[in-house]
């Protein structure tokens, strides 16, 4: 029983990460049908403006804030640079120049900083609470992966049904055409998305610096992709699903590996994935629509 | 359609300087190959990428030994030049360099990788182009012995003791802490999966139990799930044969999740980057087999040591050491062939007898490697302590 609640908190810090860059993944595509590959480099970029702003001295909200801020620009760049002329095009074109942006973080990162890791300094004292007589522990930072994760969240949810921004986010998200129509400024709006979906992953990468110590310019290629399926399974588009798949992903990663194979895990973890899409093609949240033509 | 008549434009002139490049990768440069006054040594190492604190230490070593040499007048009167290129620590990307360094830059002989993999990633190109590679820390058994053929690998020598002996050793010593033991193995890489196997062996000839053996992707952030199961199988000793970065992420989480086992490793845990990450405290009781220590009171491996302070600003790791050794070994068989003739230099390093390293004298056996004793370091509060020295067998 105590393995198996500590493999559970493992899971969810882990898939709280996962749940963070699968926000990004599934509003962008939610908004333009564009899955956005460099995301996951987004993402590093987050944790490296972590590492500048605590190696200055700064705390850990202002870094994460600052961190945020900054790689919020960088998605409404990366979207008016790279994505908004090719609105037109076939999808495929966006898609391979999301994968051009995505190399050109990553090696662009390795030039500028250098491919070596880096450590992150000690932002807080690490406190551990233990239970069971030692036989389940959770650190402080862990709770505060969780904490961090489900306020952001929440303050998206806000975001999404409660404000203007919101309300035009999902009419564009619904019929960019009508939305335009009706007088709603398209790209102002797709901007808003890729900031807010950016500053979800700078979140995400400044806690994994804190969470493991370590970062490094190809840090993101994995957890993007992880994310991307969790975005898939919960319903790509949906943003509870996001939040869902991520978590599952996460927790079921933790099991496999607790009571299973370790060799095996990526393997059964990807096979359940399947088997749900299997079951259900549009994910755990999606709803069927068809495709609009 | 301006606009796609200039894309156009850019996407003719991409091809045509991808064209260029490749007309001119055939064609031999010009000036490169042997001056006669001159010896050309390619250097393969991992400058970037995972294990580039070895690549460049290494390389450091490297070019103190052939600066060195050259202050001395170089080897028969012909300075050396050396022709480096980064590997970024990737198979494909080492096989790539020895190819260049060998067709375009006409090297004698090469030294470098550091790794393993990457080492064998080099052997097939080597082996055919006929130029001998020393690697000076290259320890899976493969790298020397064709694993199909059984048959020495020509042209592929090393300079440090390989990873059975490096396996068994760690295994004789995780006996002295114990007799239950779990391994942990990165799941795609052969020095793991190598010094993995004959740990097991060696403990199990020892009298100990192999409570179980997890695998673990070494691009993986998150090793709590692995590690939970492994504290419950409650081992005395867990046997963790990876590189460095790994190592300080598993073993920091490790401890957060209460493990007290102690951790024994190999050589690939030589890195200031394993306490900068990891942080000290976590580090208690925590081993590793080694080639050497720079604590060493010898005076020739003081004097490098000194050197190599002087000139990078920090101590050399065991890397560095087998570097400088290889380097010098190099060396020491061109002058013995008396030639730059990859042919000569390949014979003569076969034939390197009692050669004066600084990380223990050795003979090359049959098989290219050489026989020399081991030392096991442990760390305390983030410092390397020799716990004790094993000898070759």
């Amino acid at each position: 029983m105590d393995v198996f609640i500590q493999q559970l908190i493992n899971g969810l810090s882990l898939g709280s990460i996962y749940a963070l860059i699968a926000l990004g993944y599934t509003m962008v595509y939610g908004i333009i049908r564009l899955i956005n590959f460099a995301h996951g480099d987004v993402y590093m970029v987050g944790a490296y403006v972590g590492f500048w702003a605590t190696t200055q001295g700064w705390g850990f909200l202002p870094a994460l804030v600052l961190s945020m801020v900054v790689s919020a620009i960088l998605g409404v760049v990366i979207e008016r640079l790279a994505y908004r002329r090719l609105r037109n095009s076939p999808k495929i074109a966006v898609l391979i120049t999301a994968i051009g942006v995505s190399f050109l973080l990553e090696n662009g990162g390795v030039l500028a900083l250098g491919a070596k890791i880096r450590t992150f300094p000690n932002v807080f004292p690490e406190v551990q609470y233990h239970f069971f007589n030692g036989a389940v522990v959770i650190t402080n930072r862990q709770l505060v992966i969780m904490v961090v994760t489900t306020l952001l969240m929440l303050l998206l949810q806000y975001v999404v049904h409660k404000t203007k921004t919101g309300k035009a986010m999902r009419a564009v998200s619904h019929d960019t055409q009508a939305a335009m129509l009706m007088g709603i400024n398209v790209d102002n709006t797709i901007s808003a998305t890729f900031a807010i979906g950016s500053a979800l992953a700078a979140a995400a990468g400044v806690l994994v610096g804190i969470y493991y110590n370590a970062i490094n310019p190809y840090m993101g290629i994995m957890p993007g992709l992880k994310a991307f399926v969790a975005a898939v399974v919960g319903g790509i588009g949906v943003i509870p699903g996001a939040f869902v798949g991520g978590i599952s992903l996460g927790v079921i990663e933790a099991l496999v590996s607790g009571y299973g194979q370790s060799l095996y895990r990526d393997a059964v973890a990807f096979a359940l994935l399947i088997i749900i899409l299997i079951v259900k093609p549009s994910g755990l949240f999606g709803s069927n629509v068809r495709e609009k033509v | 359609m301006v606009k796609k008549t200039w894309l156009k434009g850019i996407g003719l002139f991409l091809s045509l300087a991808m064209l260029a490049g490749c007309s001119g990768q055939s064609k031999p440069t010009a000036g490169a190959g042997q001056d006669s006054n001159e010896i050309v040594i390619g250097a393969n190492f991992e400058l970037s990428g995972d294990v580039a604190t070895y690549g460049t230490s290494s390389l450091n070593a490297a070019m103190i030994a052939f600066d060195e040499i050259n202050a001395k007048g170089g080897i028969n009167g012909k300075k050396i030049r050396v022709v480096k290129y980064d590997n970024k620590s990737d198979k494909t990307e080492s096989m790539n360099v020895a190819t260049r360094l060998i067709t375009q830059d006409k090297v004698s002989a090469i030294i470098g990788p550091v790794t393993s993999g990457n080492t064998l990633g080099v052997v097939p190109v080597v082996n055919s182009k006929k130029v001998p590679v020393l690697t000076p820390t290259a320890t899976h058994p493969d790298v020397t012995i064709d694993p199909n053929t059984k048959k020495v690998n020509e042209y592929v020598f090393r300079a440090c003791f390989i990873d059975s002996f490096q396996g068994k050793a760690a295994a004789e010593f995780g006996l002295k802490k114990g007799k239950k033991a779990v391994v942990l193995v990165s799941q795609a890489d052969e020095y793991s999966k190598g010094l993995a196997k004959f740990f097991k062996e060696g403990f199990a000839a020892g009298g100990g139990t192999i409570l179980g053996e997890e695998a673990f992707n070494k691009d993986d952030n998150d090793y709590r799930a692995i590690l939970t199961k492994v504290k419950s199988q409650e081992p005395d000793v867990i046997y963790l044969p990876a590189y460095y970065e790994v190592v300080a992420k598993v073993v920091k989480q490790a401890r957060e999740l209460g493990i007290k086992a102690a951790f024994v490793g190999g050589d690939g845990w030589d890195s200031p980057k394993l306490v900068e990450v990891a942080g000290k405290d976590v580090l208690n009781n925590c081993f590793f087999t080694n080639h050497y220590t720079p604590e060493d009171p010898d005076p020739a491996v003081q004097s490098f040591v000194k050197a190599y302070k002087e000139k990078y600003g920090q101590t050399p790791d065991a890397l560095a050491a087998l570097a400088y050794d290889g380097a010098r070994l190099l060396a020491d068989a061109i002058q013995r062939a008396g030639s730059t003739e990859p042919e000569k230099i390949k014979e003569a390093l076969a034939a390197t007898k009692d050669f004066p390293a600084i990380t223990g004298k050795f003979t090359l056996n049959e098989n290219h490697d050489p026989v020399k004793d081991i030392v096991i370091i442990e760390l305390k509060d983030g410092k390397q302590v020799v716990s004790e020295k094993i000898k070759s067998k």
